[in-house]
């Protein structure tokens, strides 16, 4: 074994696999179309025209327009950004829960870890799908309450994943030999522990960002996510819906746009997991 | 095991209703034209909105336990149980139908592409495994409603029945509502049916792998014998489980292929009572929600130690 960093190995393994890469190009394309939507956008996305109502796909209008003559590849570029968004806050609070109470299950055994997993279980109980939507109804759709319903719905598995990692780590010798100097359990925690076990909450945050991205676009198509004139991929499939009979275009595209969003963040994920630990790609 | 999660799942529906701003009966009283004051003060007494958080949840609690969920605020005023129990079968009976094609096609896909690993098989299976990842499955509903319903007239796209029914012979009554289920079962059998296939194959090639496996073949068995009789009963082991934590997406999914398919089961009742804000028959059925996809675990767990005879629950 040369003298090779972790990060080497890891770029080693990961710049040879062709899917990870087309995953994280796929992923960099959706950053770069979201950032700069206000140039890319051939039209303003809620410039509503009725002279132009549900027209096929011309060298006008790429992907054709909706049912109120608004372009439908500029609200797909702006809806992008409400995807992007979305997907990380989201998967960003349900990190926040799941790490924090695998951290202490993991770490300090007996009740409290009890009682945590106990929690995990009865919130595995619930069709999440079900929550999600009884919560909207009562708190109302917005952009923010969807973010916070669909992270407060979907912290077990890294839950788990932390605590399981945790219950392994924490008999090692350099956790013993910080333990010796002195060093208090949050300190074991967040700087010797934590760091340790951050890999797999990577590859389940990638993964839980197309999650998150399914979920919303779900939501919004059933019309309590994001609520309208707000571009999202989810609403434009409601009016493809609307329209079912007259328009493919608008259930074809923004469809295809969360296709390949999921698609790369699956393909990263994986990508990241077989690279950080090869012996267990299977 | 059951008591405790029973309670949890009680606990946080009760959070939910009180996560509404203010009293739930205000709330619902302000957006819901039709609620009366009459309504307002049954409602108020029903949840015991005068006593302390604790008294009123075991209160809910002793009401759900003999399954009174009260009235739905809709016009027609029915128990919400009643409203339940008439949809329940519909869906039930998709999602029974649905999780059968997913462990009818799983599980030979996924044996059969961990027995030929690398072979084109196993490549095609891994291939539909990234694609059924990472479809919107009301997306891909949409393409086929469009595909089949509109441009070629084949299947019908919404409800469970054609409107001449009643007239047809038995033998078409049955291909009617075959025509009309295709889509919604196959559809919401087909992310989970991903997720399974490939789970069975990771699992499968491990087990390939065991000594005893090893052992058996060096007893000069046949590799069929190897493979149906020693590893794949255990790696089946695990993937129950994996079947069973795959429910509540199942069961969730009635939310939406209900809705897109305009089939009348306990998924479209929860969507509709979600838009009119229908707040007693919502807690219903996430109640209801709940205690099915616990019984499904329960039937998982069940057939777990049935099938593994190292494992006693006493």
């Amino acid at each position: 074994m040369t003298g090779l960093s972790f990060q080497q190995i890891f770029w080693q393994h990961f710049r040879k696999n062709y899917l990870a890469l087309a995953g994280a190009g796929l992923v960099l394309c959706l950053f770069v179309v979201a950032l700069l939507a206000p140039y890319l956008a051939p039209y303003d996305p809620n410039m509503i025209n009725v002279k132009i109502i549900l027209e096929l796909p011309s060298s006008q209008h790429l992907f054709g327009t909706d049912e109120l003559g608004r372009d439908v590849l500029s609200r797909m570029i702006y809806g992008s950004r409400i995807s992007l968004f979305v997907g990380f806050v989201a998967v960003g609070i349900a990190s926040l829960i799941g790490v924090f109470l695998g951290a202490i299950s993991g770490y300090y055994g007996g009740w409290v870890d009890n009682l945590i997993m106990r929690g995990v279980d009865i919130m595995l109980t619930f069709p999440s799908f079900f929550l999600i939507l009884a919560v909207i109804a009562f708190v109302g759709p917005s952009i923010w309450n969807i973010m916070v319903v669909i992270g407060v719905t979907g912290w077990m598995g890294i839950c788990r994943l932390v605590r399981a990692q945790f219950l392994s780590l924490k008999e090692r010798e350099f956790v013993v030999a910080a333990r010796s100097q002195g060093a208090k359990d949050l300190r074991i925690i967040f700087r010797h522990l934590l760091p340790n076990a951050m890999a797999p909450v990577l590859v389940s945050a990638s993964l839980g960002v197309a999650g998150a991205i399914l979920l919303e676009s779900a939501l919004s198509f059933l019309g309590i996510g994001v609520q309208p004139p707000t571009p999202t991929w989810g609403n434009i499939l409601t009016a493809g819906k609307d329209n079912i009979e007259i328009a493919w275009w608008l259930s074809l595209y923004p469809g295809l746009a969360i296709f390949l969003t999921v698609m790369g963040y699956n393909l990263l994920g994986e990508g990241i997991r077989d690279s950080l630990d090869p012996r267990l790609k299977i | 095991m059951m008591v405790p999660l029973l309670l949890g799942i009680t606990l946080i529906s009760f959070t939910v209703i009180h996560l509404a701003p203010g009293e739930p009966t205000g709330l619902a009283t302000e957006l819901n034209p039709r609620v009366t004051a009459e309504v307002r003060e049954r409602l108020r007494v029903f949840y015991g909105l005068d006593k302390p958080l604790h008294e009123q949840y075991f209160r809910w609690l002793v009401r759900i336990v003999k399954l009174d969920f009260g009235r739905s605020f809709s016009p027609d005023r029915r128990l919400v149980i009643d409203k339940i129990l008439e949809r329940l079968p519909i869906t039930v009976s998709l999602n029974v139908l649905s999780l059968l094609l997913i462990i009818l096609i799983a599980l030979p896909l996924g044996v059969l592409s961990a027995t030929h690993q690398d072979t084109w098989l196993d490549r095609s299976t891994s291939l539909f495994v990234f694609i059924g990842f990472a479809t919107p499955t009301f997306w891909a509903a949409l393409l086929l409603m469009i595909l089949f319903g509109v441009n070629l007239g084949w299947l019908p796209i919404s409800g469970l029945r054609s409107l001449n029914f009643d007239s047809l012979t038995p033998f078409w009554q049955a291909v009617d509502l075959l025509k009309h289920i295709v889509l919604p079962v196959t559809l919401s059998a087909l992310t989970s049916l991903a997720g399974l296939s490939r789970y069975m194959r990771s699992s499968m090639l491990e087990e390939i792998r065991q000594d005893y496996v090893t052992t058996a073949r060096a007893k000069g068995l046949g590799e069929r014998v190897v493979v149906y009789k020693h590893a794949l009963r255990n790696a089946l082991l695990p993937v129950i489980t994996v079947l069973g934590l795959s429910l509540p997406a199942l069961i969730g999914g009635s939310v939406i292929f209900e809705s897109i398919f305009a089939i009348n089961g306990m998924g479209k009742l929860f969507f509709d009572s979600v838009l009119s804000r229908d707040y007693p028959v919502v807690m219903g059925v996430l109640v209801m929600g709940a205690f099915l996809t616990l019984l499904g675990n329960l039937l998982a767990d069940i057939s777990y130690a049935w099938s593994d005879p190292r494992i006693r629950y006493d």
